[in-house]
């Protein structure tokens, strides 16, 4: 065990030497669209599981389920972002993130299409985001980096979770 | 070191509490030494921890305090009423300065200063403070001379032989735990012993810094003691002071009489032990004054440094909840086994495991609640010191009884409890019990009594509060309400409804404003405080006899007893507390109320209807006709009204779980909760449901 565990640690040293610009993000697709986000804060992949609804939020706001003895709201990405609303089925994923500071720390789940790739960017290749008009708001965007010739959006987890500027997009 | 100071913090107050409530025990007349024992143990601990911790300031104001004690105990001093009071007063400035401290906020410096003089006063007398602190009258004569000399302005050569003593303490001396006096008591045991201060360098009031040393002394010590044991004394502050010690000889010199030139500030010739008492605080205060201590800042306290909240949990709570764990482990391998080559015969095997288990983590459960519960002696505790120092302001004579005050309940409670308890105990010592000539005059006893009584009653918690006062006065009350505006005239009021009025928003009836109540801003925001706890409260009341208020509360905040109900696909619960009950409606009961939906008429009474999945926007099978789902009535805040939903299905204890925590406030849920198969389902919080519908 032990001299396996060796080579592994001396990779990521090197790893960490190399990219020291590097940060790392779970990247997931909403509809054609992929996005990213910081994985230091995803807790867990879960499938969907039915939720309790409740009464007189968007409809973005599916409700809340059980996660371990705490009641965590469930967000549909897809819905908020205005892309084609698809069908629930087991299939379906929802990244659980975390937000805040140490003071009040905040758990919620939303609901991607699929999660694809941890990918390592490097900070100096992030670009900022143009301004896309209507569809996402430019304040949930932190940048952008292509990804083999892809455009991955990187989501700024704290504004995304801030539900009060959720709704403010909203209305 | 700071996770130590937390728990010092924490014994100090139950360290003052417990002073508290011996000085108020104490009787003058016949003086229980074991009381005193457990005052002066209460100061002795202090004053140890917060030497330990470097608080000097309070190790230097308890010492004082256990001097005092000290001197009672032994019996050299009688207890006196003034100095139980001085005593009860420096109770009060040392909380507040803990307070300060562990908030990391400045000490109240004057105030403390006032309570030291006091308590020195009473220790040495008036006279003795403002002279000398020296209890020995040998050397206050001695002084006296000095103090001639002085302002003679010219030398008085003694003809003694002794040494002369040049010793000017660095600032910290004090702080090195040494101090002046003790060592110049030591010196007047060589000697006669003649002290000059010299108070130059004490700053002004309020640069003055109590820890710190500003004072130099000239000192000397008559007679033919050798040197050796007069540098035996200043052993320990070497290195913390300059020191000269000279022969006196016969013809001395003129005495360095800097004093009297000093810029403003006023020549103190004293062997003050304290630099503190600058000069503009001496005997001044009379010690009576206690009762006006400073309560300011109290609000910015509360809002600075949040300091974790922990819990003392008694022992043997801990260990049975260790032996259920160890219980439900046992369980959990047996239903291993079973389960691990499992056939039919095993069958009664597994139920009886499962129904252990059941049993155990019901167990398990209630211990942990447990953990929780405090007795509500947290609460009452304070209260004989409250009813002490209000009813001597006036004038009245009463008696507090406390009953049941092991009786248990949420540590939640208890915190917020306290602040509505104290208003209504205010108001019976105000407005509820007479002056004693009224009562005299009315064949009472002269001394009223105040009863507080906690018992259990049903997964509930009573707390009452009895006075035997002049009772509410229904006529007075309809008269004062109807003065204010707040009813119609001419209403027809029940006893009951008439004493509502009292928890009215701007409803006062007390004929003078007093500093202690009757601002009228009370009741109202009692009656919130309590039903924000998920209780309510009622008053019994009868004229000329008196007044019983009784609060029912939940035993803790986190269960509740709620009815689970189905609207669409939906489960909600609706806290049981609030249902008055639930019926089948038939078309006949319903009325049309234009613009206003649905009324529906129960017993002589409208009762507005909520129909539940219009206000929460979920598919409901009866959208179209009411009189196909159920009609739970509800109560929130004395209005009632009627929920429409599906169907009722079963009563259950549920755990409350915050929404805001992940989430946010929702409008007309107050709280949610997992059921038995893992979802979640909300509880309404029924007055925010009719505000909302009522938009």
């Amino acid at each position: 065990m032990i001299k396996e565990a060796k080579p592994t640690a001396g990779d990521n040293y090197h790893h960490n030497q190399q990219m020291d610009n590097a940060v790392q993000y779970l990247s997931f697709t909403l509809g054609k669209e992929e996005y990213g986000v910081d994985i230091l804060r995803v807790q867990e992949i879960r499938s969907w599981e039915p939720v309790s609804r409740i009464p007189n939020v968007p409809s973005y706001e599916k409700g809340v389920v059980n996660l371990r003895g705490s009641i965590v709201p469930i967000i549909d990405l897809r819905e908020k972002f205005k892309l084609k609303i698809a069908e629930y089925t087991p299939l379906t994923v929802v990244v659980v993130l975390q937000t805040g500071d140490s003071n009040k720390m905040r758990t919620m789940g939303v609901v991607v299409d699929t999660v694809s790739d941890v990918i390592s960017v490097d900070k100096t290749l992030i670009q900022n985001a143009p301004d896309f008009g209507a569809k996402v708001s430019n304040e949930l965007i932190n940048g952008l980096i292509s990804v083999n010739e892809r455009m991955v959006m990187l989501l700024d987890v704290d504004k995304l979770l801030k539900l009060e500027v959720l709704d403010q997009n909203d209305s | 070191m700071s996770q130590f100071q937390q728990v010092f913090f924490e014994e100090c107050f139950e360290g003052l509490e417990a002073m508290e409530s011996g000085l108020l025990n104490l009787d003058i007349g016949n003086i229980d030494s074991e009381v005193i024992n457990t005052i002066f143990r209460g100061a002795h601990s202090i004053k140890g921890g917060s030497g330990t911790f470097g608080f000097f300031g309070v190790a230097d104001f308890t010492h004082v305090m256990e001097t005092l004690l000290d001197e009672m105990r032994d019996g050299r001093r009688k207890v006196t009423q003034t100095a139980i009071d001085v005593l009860l007063g420096s109770v009060d400035c040392l909380r507040e300065m803990l307070t300060s401290i562990q908030h990391e906020q400045n000490v109240e410096e004057i105030s403390v200063a006032k309570y030291k003089q006091a308590l020195e006063i009473e220790l040495y007398g008036a006279a003795g403070v403002r002279a000398s602190t020296l209890p020995s009258e040998n050397n206050s004569k001695k002084e006296k001379a000095e103090v001639k000399i002085l302002s003679d302005d010219k030398a008085v050569e003694l003809s003694q032989q002794g040494w002369k003593i040049a010793f000017c303490p660095y600032l910290d001396l004090l702080k090195t735990g040494n101090d002046p006096v003790r060592m110049f008591r030591e010196l007047a045991e060589l000697g006669e012993l003649i002290t000059l201060a010299n108070v130059q360098d004490v700053p002004g009031f309020y640069e003055l810094d109590p820890e710190e040393c500003n004072i130099a002394w000239d000192l000397k010590v008559l007679g033919e003691s050798p040197l050796a044991e007069i540098k035996e004394i200043f052993n320990w502050v070497e290195g913390d002071c300059e020191l000269d010690i000279q022969p006196l000889v016969v013809k001395s010199a003129k005495p360095a009489l800097v004093v009297n030139k000093a810029a403003d500030a006023e020549p103190v010739i004293t062997l003050a032990d304290k630099p503190a008492s600058a000069p503009g605080i001496n005997a001044d205060i009379i010690p009576d004054t206690p009762a006006t201590v400073p309560q300011h800042k109290r609000e910015e306290t509360k809002s600075a440094i949040k300091a974790s909240s922990s819990i003392r949990v008694d022992t043997a709570k801990i260990d049975a909840l260790i032996n259920m764990v160890g219980e439900v482990v046992i369980t959990q391998s047996m239903l291993g086994l079973v389960g691990e080559n499992f056939a039919m015969e095993k069958v009664g095997q597994l139920k009886k495991g499962l129904a252990q288990l059941e049993r155990h983590t019901r167990d398990l459960q209630q211990g942990v609640m447990n953990i929780r519960m405090l007795p509500i002696s947290f609460v009452f505790s304070r209260f004989p010191r409250l009813v002490h120092d209000i009813s001597t302001k006036l004038g009245k004579k009463i008696e507090l009884k406390l009953v049941g005050e092991q009786t248990e309940v949420d540590k939640a409670v208890v915190e917020l409890i306290n602040d509505p308890l104290v208003h209504l105990i205010r108001n019976s010592l105000d407005h509820g019990i007479e002056m004693p000539a009224e009562r005299i005059a009315a064949g009472k006893p002269e001394t009223g009594t105040i009863e507080l009584k906690a018992y259990h009653r049903g997964g509930h918690i009573v707390i009452e509060i009895t006075d035997d006062g002049h009772g509410l006065d229904k006529k007075k009350l309809i008269a004062k309400a109807v003065e204010k505006g707040l009813i119609e005239e001419n209403s027809i009021f029940t006893d009951k409804q008439a004493f509502e009025l009292i928890f009215m928003p701007g409803f006062s009836t007390a004929e003078q404003l007093t500093d202690i109540s009757g601002r009228g801003v009370g009741m109202d925001v009692v009656r919130k405080n309590i039903q924000s706890l998920g209780g309510n409260i009622e008053i019994i009341s009868e004229l000329g006899k008196g007044t019983t208020i009784a609060i029912h509360l939940p035993l803790t905040l986190a269960i509740l007893d709620g009815q689970s109900v189905a609207v669409g696909d939906e489960t909600y619960i609706v806290p049981l507390v609030s249902i008055i009950e639930s019926i089948n409606i038939t078309e006949k009961m319903l009325n049309k109320v234009a613009g206003k939906g649905e009324t529906f008429r129960l017993r002589n009474q409208y009762i507005p209807i909520i129909r539940m999945h219009e206000i929460f926007n979920v598919r409901s099978v009866n959208r179209e006709k009411t009189t196909e789902g159920i009609l739970v009535i509800v109560e929130g805040q004395g209005i009632l009204c009627g929920l429409l939903v599906d169907d009722l299905l079963g009563q259950q204890q549920v755990v409350i779980k915050s929404l805001e925590a992940n989430y946010r406030r929702i409008e007309g849920v107050s709280g949610a909760t997992i059921l038995g198969d893992g979802s979640v389902a909300l509880i309404l919080d029924v007055p925010g449901l009719m505000r909302f519908s009522n938009r």
